[in-house]
């Protein structure tokens, strides 16, 4: 090897973007956890939170800045984490005959790679679903609690309003953008066993890989220290327990509702 | 004394003739092992049995046989220096095992660890990451200063001497699923950041002994913690944060 400097010189430093954008990703999940919890708000009033929240969550500059900075992480977190992979590979070309690497480690610590690629394929799938049909798929939108005047981005009802092209028309003038309803995508979308099964596999896949990738990430950046060592491995075993729960009973919920 | 009953062993061992040559498990059958005795007596035995019947005897590496030079190594039933925790394979005692049962013996394995000869593997990539940076210089000029003139805390006196009970057999590169010497590497790295001795040459040693692990074809850490378990020193995963830290920091201000 030359004398390699930059982003990823060193296997040291492609563990510390990976336990960088970890980390990252991981603050990610708890404000995406947050807002998804307002799906189990019921009735017109829940659609309607929902879909303002929708609203914001894709016209709020600072938010739109965050999920660039999300994208990236994903991203390089893949990316780097297949560069790793094969490094590791590469480092032991015969394996042994018998081995029994269950005394010395965890199962998650052996398979992230594994665990990660499941992950990678369900945000795939789960930005087809939901992200790309809000963006620019065919979308219904969303009406007043009546039935019958159409809603602005900014929750107006504009009475006797038609939409076109997703703005609303009213006596032939432009009032303003519609507001989409992503709420029953989302409960449309959870009709189906199988991609309510998918999303309950992926979470499972989710909370092994934070299993692992929660107290790892603060050891490769150094942080281990006999004080915070507990605390670390504690919230870490409860945040990947906790957190992809409840991600995975949002569709369930939604199936059986 | 009374005459202890003696175990019987299948043993399959890795034999192979050379690095070019392709090896293989052989399967041999050894009797009335006593349970008092080492592995590596125990493989003695074997290898007598074997040269009795005119074969070639197995080829594994020793020297002290008490647990300290790091010699020996062996890939035991899976783990490396058997199933026992905090010993060396000739620390190792047969009563460890069943009678009756099949022991698998195989060499430590990784890409930086050529196999020379059935058992013996080359660890000398060690020795040349640890002469890329682990040591300091002293002026021995004459007028030597006594190490013990500076005053050093007590707890990290104890945490570098805890680092440097290491001894280098490679038992962590076996165990890691990436066979990574980072274990290694960064208790020797600990023994000296610890220590006001080790402060002049901190930075270089940290990036050069880490550059020299990649270049031997050693792997990436990912943080499993097989190295700290299956480490006959107890090396703590400690040192490997110590060193990712040290790294960070001599990376971000190096030249």
């Amino acid at each position: 090897m030359s004398e390699s400097r930059g982003l990823l010189k060193s296997h040291i430093v492609k563990k510390y973007w990976m336990a960088f954008t970890g980390l990252f990703l991981i603050l990610f999940l708890t404000g995406h956890l947050a807002g998804n919890l307002q799906l189990f708000m019921s009735g017109y009033a829940g659609q309607l939170q929902f879909n303002e929240y929708a609203v914001f969550m894709t016209t709020n500059p600072a938010v739109k800045l965050l999920s660039y900075v999300t994208y990236l992480s994903i991203i390089f977190h893949a990316i780097d984490g297949m560069m790793i992979s094969i490094a590791n590979k590469k480092a032991r070309p015969i394996s042994y005959a018998y081995s029994r690497p269950e005394k010395n480690s965890i199962w998650s610590s052996r398979n992230m790679g594994v665990l990660g690629t499941i992950i990678l394929v369900y945000i795939v799938v789960h930005m087809q679903n939901f992200w790309y049909v809000y963006k620019f798929g065919s979308t219904p939108f969303m009406m007043n609690e009546a039935g019958n005047a159409p809603l602005l981005q900014d929750g107006t009802a504009v009475a006797g309003g038609l939409i076109e092209n997703g703005s609303v028309f009213l006596n032939g003038e432009n009032v303003g953008v519609a507001m989409k309803d992503l709420h029953t995508i989302v409960v449309d979308g959870f009709t189906n066993p199988i991609l309510v099964g998918f999303y309950v596999l992926a979470m499972i896949a989710l909370g092994f890989h934070l299993v692992h990738g929660f107290s790892s990430a603060f050891q490769s950046l150094g942080l281990n220290h006999p004080k915070y060592n507990p605390i670390i491995r504690k919230v870490g075993y409860a945040y990947a327990i906790v957190v992809p729960a409840i991600f995975a009973l949002i569709p369930v919920y939604m199936f059986f509702m | 004394m009374a005459a202890e009953k003696g175990m019987n062993i299948t043993l399959k061992v890795w034999r192979q003739k050379n690095g070019q040559s392709k090896g293989a498990l052989e399967t041999y059958q050894i009797n009335d092992v006593s349970p008092d005795s080492s592995f590596l007596e125990m493989m003695d035995a074997l290898n007598d049995q074997i040269i009795m019947k005119d074969g070639s005897p197995v080829v594994f590496d020793h020297d002290c046989r008490e647990g300290i030079c790091g010699s020996c190594s062996m890939y035991i039933n899976g783990q490396p220096h058997g199933p026992a925790r905090l010993v060396t394979t000739c620390q190792l005692h047969m009563r460890e095992f069943k009678d009756g049962e099949t022991i698998y013996v195989e060499p430590f394995r990784a890409k930086a660890f050529p196999v020379i000869k059935d058992l013996v593997v080359d660890r000398s990539a060690l020795d040349r990451i640890q002469h890329a940076g682990g040591y300091i210089s002293v002026n021995t000029s004459g007028n030597t200063q006594d190490a013990n003139a500076i005053p050093i805390e007590k707890e990290k006196a104890d945490k570098a001497f805890d680092a440097a009970t290491c001894i280098g057999c490679g038992a962590c590169v076996a165990a890691c699923k990436n066979a990574s010497a980072s274990l290694f590497m960064s208790a020797k790295i600990s023994q000296y950041a610890l220590l006001p001795q080790g402060q002049v040459e901190a930075k270089n040693r940290v990036l050069a002994m880490v550059k020299q692990a990649e270049e031997e074809g050693f792997g990436p850490c990912s943080n499993t913690g097989a190295c700290e378990i299956e480490c006959p020193k107890g090396i703590s995963l400690e040192n490997i944060a110590r060193m990712n830290r040290e790294y960070l920091s001599a990376s971000l201000t190096s030249k």
